[in-house]
């Protein structure tokens, strides 16, 4: 048993902590505000190399482990939820799918771009009529003179309509299996593909300064060879990447609970009434304290789901764990950042009224609480 | 072209620090050492440097870019992040024998290093952090035998000569010279880079040479043996008093108050 961090993973999260510090945070309120896609940070972040953070140089990436992915999203998430579900949609959902199922060549194609920031790529999966239960997908893509002819709707898909999006990957129904359900496979939808529309941006409630569209196909053409993984695959393949984007929410949570537990202290020791620092009350020592016992919490989970992903174990359950846990913390946490800042916590220019926004969809995004649950439930057998 | 940076390391300006009354030096258990920030200014230098002559065309060898320090054996890690943001090896001198030199000595002994390193192009930081005397890049060029070209804001190499832009109070002053040199910059050299991810995960797979005291085979003794300076006597600084607060009606209220105040002083 050993908790230290090794060197690398150290200088990553200093180095990230850092450009979320200076870079990021100061923007962070104005971003939200005018529901502003940071295209200068992600060049930023591209430089730095976050955007290809876990996958090999090879393919354009960092080299770094899925630890060191966890402490990069935590860092952004303390200061800005947006920007870090921006990277973690990039690289766990766009890119990943490329570097766990795609072929040499689509790797070449789509991964090093990908994996050096300069392009972005959505995951398509949901539809306004299949979330939580995404095996009932109405996309339906027929296979017609050498190419896919794609017809549906896509809902909430993250960068799937940037100035640096190359397209998405989605799942589709491309036929009947032997037992009569439907067969599924995932498409590469290149961006300028006629006859495939994206919405305008959703105007959401949190993460407004990322970018989440609907997605239209109609009578959308893409090259036969467009298949990513094996026809028939692309439900499988899709919930083993929601495996490892549970790592992502989690640590996208406790990040944001840091944060607001950051905020909260700080206000805490600053912020006078009855002639103390509020800081000097039981009660508020107590709330501080429980929000640090569940971060410190959720924080050991989500890392051990990553280190037990690193060292090629089956991290599922792990992952699942951590994603409803942290969820519920960064609820927790950051309901009661806003009550320790009273009124002003309410208020547009304090932080933590921000981070209460954000955080209510950690609870929905890639598997909601319910869903988590009823997955548990089935791992450990009932 | 060989660049060489120096670069000290320091104790994190954002810690407390306590002073050992016996020794007159300072407690480092608990504080974090990290790399003199205005050394991060020199490392930017050499690099922006190295890349401009990468660029050039028809240049010659590709410029090389290594940090030096004299510190202890823990600063291997510290010495990590300059090689992360993109120097190309490290060569630390490592002895207890150094222990307690003063400007003098650094300089000496840092000379003696790195005649034995080798180098085209010396670059430093203007000031430490910590010790803040800013007296090793003039008595290192010294011992060196080199031109000195200190506060430089803007770095130049053509034709195996070195143009530097000189900060002045009042603008700056360009001064070429022969190389080998030294040249200290000031923060107007530019932002220093994050350490790229790319960068901290190769930084592992690049050399740190140690040297120690007797390979340089002085002549002169350095650490606290051979310093010309001694700390007699040291102090906190004293605990400034609270200020005063102008409570007013309004804003013009409170200005004459305050403008009353500093015309007292004689301060307007
Ligand atoms: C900002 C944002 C970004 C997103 N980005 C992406 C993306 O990039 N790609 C993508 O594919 N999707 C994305 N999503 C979609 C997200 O994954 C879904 O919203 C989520 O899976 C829930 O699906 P739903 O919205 O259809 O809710 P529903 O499935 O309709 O659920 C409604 C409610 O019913 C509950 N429920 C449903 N079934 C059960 C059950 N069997 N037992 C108990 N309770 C149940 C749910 O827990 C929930 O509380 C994003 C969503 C948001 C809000
Ligand atoms: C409280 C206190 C008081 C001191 N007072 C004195 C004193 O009065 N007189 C005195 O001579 N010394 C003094 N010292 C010792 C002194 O701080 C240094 O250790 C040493 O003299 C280096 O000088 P500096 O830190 O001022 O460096 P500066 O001259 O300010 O550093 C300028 C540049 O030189 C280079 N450099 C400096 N040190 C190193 C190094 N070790 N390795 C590589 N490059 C380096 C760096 O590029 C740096 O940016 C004192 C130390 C302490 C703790």
């Amino acid at each position: 048993m050993n908790f230290d961090l090794t060197d690398e993973q150290r200088a990553i999260q200093a180095t990230v902590a850092e450009f979320a510090r200076e870079r990021v945070a100061p923007r962070a309120e104005e971003m939200d505000r005018n529901e502003a896609f940071p295209y200068d940070l992600v060049a930023e972040m591209a430089d730095l190399g976050l955007m290809g953070l876990p996958f090999p140089e090879e393919y354009g990436g960092a080299g770094a482990d899925t630890v060191s992915y966890a402490l990069a999203i935590m860092e952004l998430a303390r200061v800005d939820a947006s920007t870090a579900i921006t990277m973690a949609a990039h690289v766990s959902l766009g890119a990943s799918p490329f570097y766990l199922f795609g072929s040499e060549e689509q790797k070449r194609r789509y991964l090093v771009p990908l994996a050096q920031g300069r392009m972005l790529w959505g995951f398509g999966l949901t539809e306004p009529g299949a979330g939580s239960d995404a095996g009932n997908t109405q996309t339906k893509a027929e296979l017609r003179d050498g190419k896919w002819i794609v017809n549906g709707t896509k809902a909430f898909i993250t960068n799937s309509g940037t100035e640096l999006t190359g397209g998405t990957t989605i799942t589709a129904a491309t036929g009947t299996r032997s037992d009569g359900k439907p067969e599924i496979t995932n498409l590469i939808v290149p961006q300028d593909t006629v006859g495939f529309t994206r919405s305008k941006k959703y105007r959401k409630m949190g993460w407004r300064a990322s970018d989440t569209r609907e997605l239209a196909f109609a009578d959308a053409e893409i090259p036969a060879e467009n298949v990513l993984g094996r026809r028939g695959d692309g439900l499988r393949n899709f919930l083993t990447i929601l495996d490892g984007g549970r790592i992502s929410v989690a640590a996208l949570s406790v990040g944001l609970a840091m944060g607001a537990y950051d905020e909260a202290l700080k206000y805490a020791r600053e912020r006078r009434a009855f002639g103390k620092p509020i800081g000097k009350f039981q009660a508020i020592q107590f709330k501080l304290v429980d929000m640090l016992v569940e971060i410190e919490h959720a924080k050991l989970m989500t890392l051990k789901a990553a280190w037990e992903k690193d060292g090629g174990r089956d991290y599922a359950q792990t992952a699942s764990l951590a994603k409803l846990y942290a969820a519920e913390v960064s609820r927790r946490v950051v309901n009661e950042a806003v009550q320790i800042h009273g009124g002003y916590g309410f208020m547009d220019e304090y932080p933590v009224s921000r981070m209460y926004r954000d955080q209510k969809v950690n609870e929905i995004g890639e598997g909601t609480n319910e869903m988590q649950r009823l997955l548990i439930a089935r791992m450990i057998g009932l | 072209m060989k660049i060489v940076v120096t670069v000290k390391l320091v104790p994190d300006a954002n810690t407390e620090k306590r002073i050992d009354p016996a020794t007159k030096r300072l407690v480092r258990a608990g504080v974090e050492t990290v790399l003199n920030p205005f050394d991060e200014y020199a490392i930017e230098a050499a690099l922006q440097l190295k890349e401009r002559l990468a660029a050039a065309p028809g240049s010659a060898e590709p410029a090389t870019v290594t940090v030096f320090s004299m510190a202890p054996e823990s600063a291997r890690e510290v010495l990590r992040k300059a090689l992360a943001m993109g120097a190309d090896d490290a060569v630390l001198l490592c002895d207890a024998g150094l222990q307690g030199s003063d400007v003098w000595a650094t300089a000496y002994a840092v000379a003696a290093a790195l005649k034995k390193v080798g180098f085209d192009l010396v670059v430093t930081g203007g000031l430490a952090d910590d010790g803040n005397t800013g007296g090793v890049p003039g008595a290192l060029a010294e011992y060196l035998g080199v031109p000195g070209l200190t506060n430089a804001r803007a770095i130049e190499v053509a034709d195996g000569k070195l143009k530097v832009q000189r900060e002045t109070d009042t603008g700056y002053q360009v001064v070429t010279g022969p190389m080998p040199a030294l040249v200290s910059v000031t923060m107007a050299i530019g932002e220093p880079r994050y350490a790229s991810l790319k960068g901290i995960m190769g930084a592992k797979k690049k050399t740190i040479t140690t040297i120690s005291l007797a390979e340089l085979g002085l002549d002169r003794a350095v650490g606290s043996d051979g310093a010309k300076t001694e700390v007699r006597e040291l102090a906190a600084p004293p605990v400034r008093g609270k200020g005063r607060v102008v409570e007013a009606s309004d804003g013009a209220q409170g200005a004459q108050v305050i403008f009353d105040y500093l015309k007292e002083k004689k301060l307007v």
